[in-house]
């Protein structure tokens, strides 16, 4: 990990995923995860959003005047969501009837906000477009983890298109769909348990970590021990001098 | 009439901005830890979601209509939330600063509340008419202002329970909105305008 953009990467999807971690941007990731496809159509739109605005960001950002850097953030960012928001009403407008209003909120989308001033206004256009990439891509994930769990349990099928065609079936017809997944209180549970997972995982790192620190503490502290016993033992007259080197 | 009270009926409870369609829960979870804090929260939202949606429904007919630039609706809206917040905000400090003791800290954080610009939004898409715009943005803010309030009461009972430890903090929270949204659900049965 010592290529700074790899470790911005892995900062961007794992160690600060922007879900799960940061926990921003909850309205999105509750209200478009009904099904996986969804979830993909509004994943690409928020990377392309935040590549751009990082980029464009971190180009001027020497220009802003500090005093109205948020106002300006806030109309560059609304500037690049019109535009993604055309691109998607022009060439998939069934990602457009179904996401409709969240694709314009992208510009009240904490995340996006939150990466142009903490990273873009501070680091140069490529570290500010892999940031971005890297975050989008993070989201993306999150997005479609819930969504996975969402649409196989809710429909038993996965990829269904967005008006509810296609897709494969994973669960056969023996399981009878549970429909409350696809309801807003099957959002909030999906979250829940996820993010409790999460936490899981995260404690048990720490806590192997923990472990792999004080068992490094007892080895460095307990092992001289042994070391100046078998000095003693060797050259009982010179221990005194040793130990006060150490 | 009828209509506009068909409108306030479903914003508050059928279609409930938090519970049915995610707009606000940023702040949902943020502010709910006390009644208190709750509340002031609610009616700040309420104030700036009246006002914002009989100004951005005048922004849209008599600016961007005429000039045919209806695709800037998304920038034109957020500038005028964020304008409109700061202009309540002096307003308030000079004029009236009892309130502005009670809303002060809440205000600022509504310019990126999604509950307001999507409120602006929604009634752009649905055409409603001014006086039904104007009572949509009142009465789904009350709607917000009641769900942040009853989860900031389950909120306080929750605070004495002992979840396993991965559960504690955001998953419990979030499993609890779960139970709340169930509740709601039940309304959607009811078919209205």
């Amino acid at each position: 990990m010592k290529n700074p953009i790899l470790k911005q990467m892995k900062e961007g999807i794992v160690t600060n995923n922007p879900t799960f971690v940061q926990l921003l941007g909850m309205c999105p990731t509750l209200a478009t995860t009904t099904s996986v496809m969804n979830a993909l159509g509004m994943g690409v739109a928020v990377i392309a959003v935040l590549t751009f605005s990082n980029l464009f960001i971190s180009l001027v950002r020497n220009i802003i005047p500090k005093q109205i850097r948020i106002a300006s953030y806030i109309v560059i960012i609304s500037g690049f969501v019109t535009a993604v928001e055309l691109t998607i009403k022009a060439f998939f407008p069934a990602i457009d009837a179904s996401l409709g209003l969240f694709i314009p909120l992208i510009v009240v989308n904490c995340i996006i906000l939150a990466r142009a001033e903490a990273f873009a206004s501070k680091n140069n256009p490529l570290m500010a477009v892999i940031d971005g990439i890297s975050t989008g891509i993070g989201f993306t994930l999150a997005l479609f983890s819930i969504a996975l769990v969402r649409e196989i349990l809710g429909t038993g099928k996965i990829f269904a298109a967005s008006n509810g065609t296609g897709g494969v079936t994973l669960l056969g017809p023996w399981y009878s769909p549970a429909t409350i997944f696809l309801l807003p209180a099957g959002a909030f549970l999906t979250l829940g348990f996820i993010l409790a997972l999460v936490q899981k995982i995260a404690d048990k790192i720490e806590e192997k970590n923990h472990k792999k620190e004080v068992e490094k503490y007892i080895d460095e502290t307990f092992a001289v021990v042994p070391a100046e016993g078998a000095a003693e033992a060797d050259v009982p007259v010179r221990t005194d001098a040793e130990g006060g080197d150490r | 009439m009828g209509n506009i009270f068909l409108i306030m009926f479903a914003a508050i409870l059928t279609e409930n901005f938090i519970f049915s369609r995610f707009l606000g829960i940023c702040p949902f979870l943020g502010v709910s830890n006390k009644p208190s804090t709750a509340l002031g929260m609610g009616m700040a939202v309420t104030f700036v979601m009246t006002v914002s949606s009989a100004v951005t429904w005048a922004v849209y007919r008599f600016i961007l209509q005429p000039l045919k630039i209806e695709y800037l609706k998304t920038i034109a809206f957020i500038l005028v939330i964020a304008t409109l917040v700061q202009f309540i905000e002096m307003f308030l400090r000079k004029y009236v600063p009892a309130l502005y003791g009670a809303l002060g800290i809440y205000l600022p954080l509504i310019t990126t509340n999604c509950a307001v610009l999507g409120s602006a939004l929604l009634n752009i898409q649905k055409g409603y008419s001014f006086g039904e715009s104007v009572a949509f943005g009142f009465a789904s803010a009350l709607g917000f202002t009641m769900a942040i309030l009853i989860f900031a009461g389950v909120r306080e009972k929750l605070a004495f329970s002992t979840p396993p430890k991965c559960f504690r903090g955001f998953p419990i929270l979030l499993i609890s909105a779960s139970l709340a949204a169930m509740a709601f659900a039940g309304f959607s049965g009811m078919k209205l305008g």
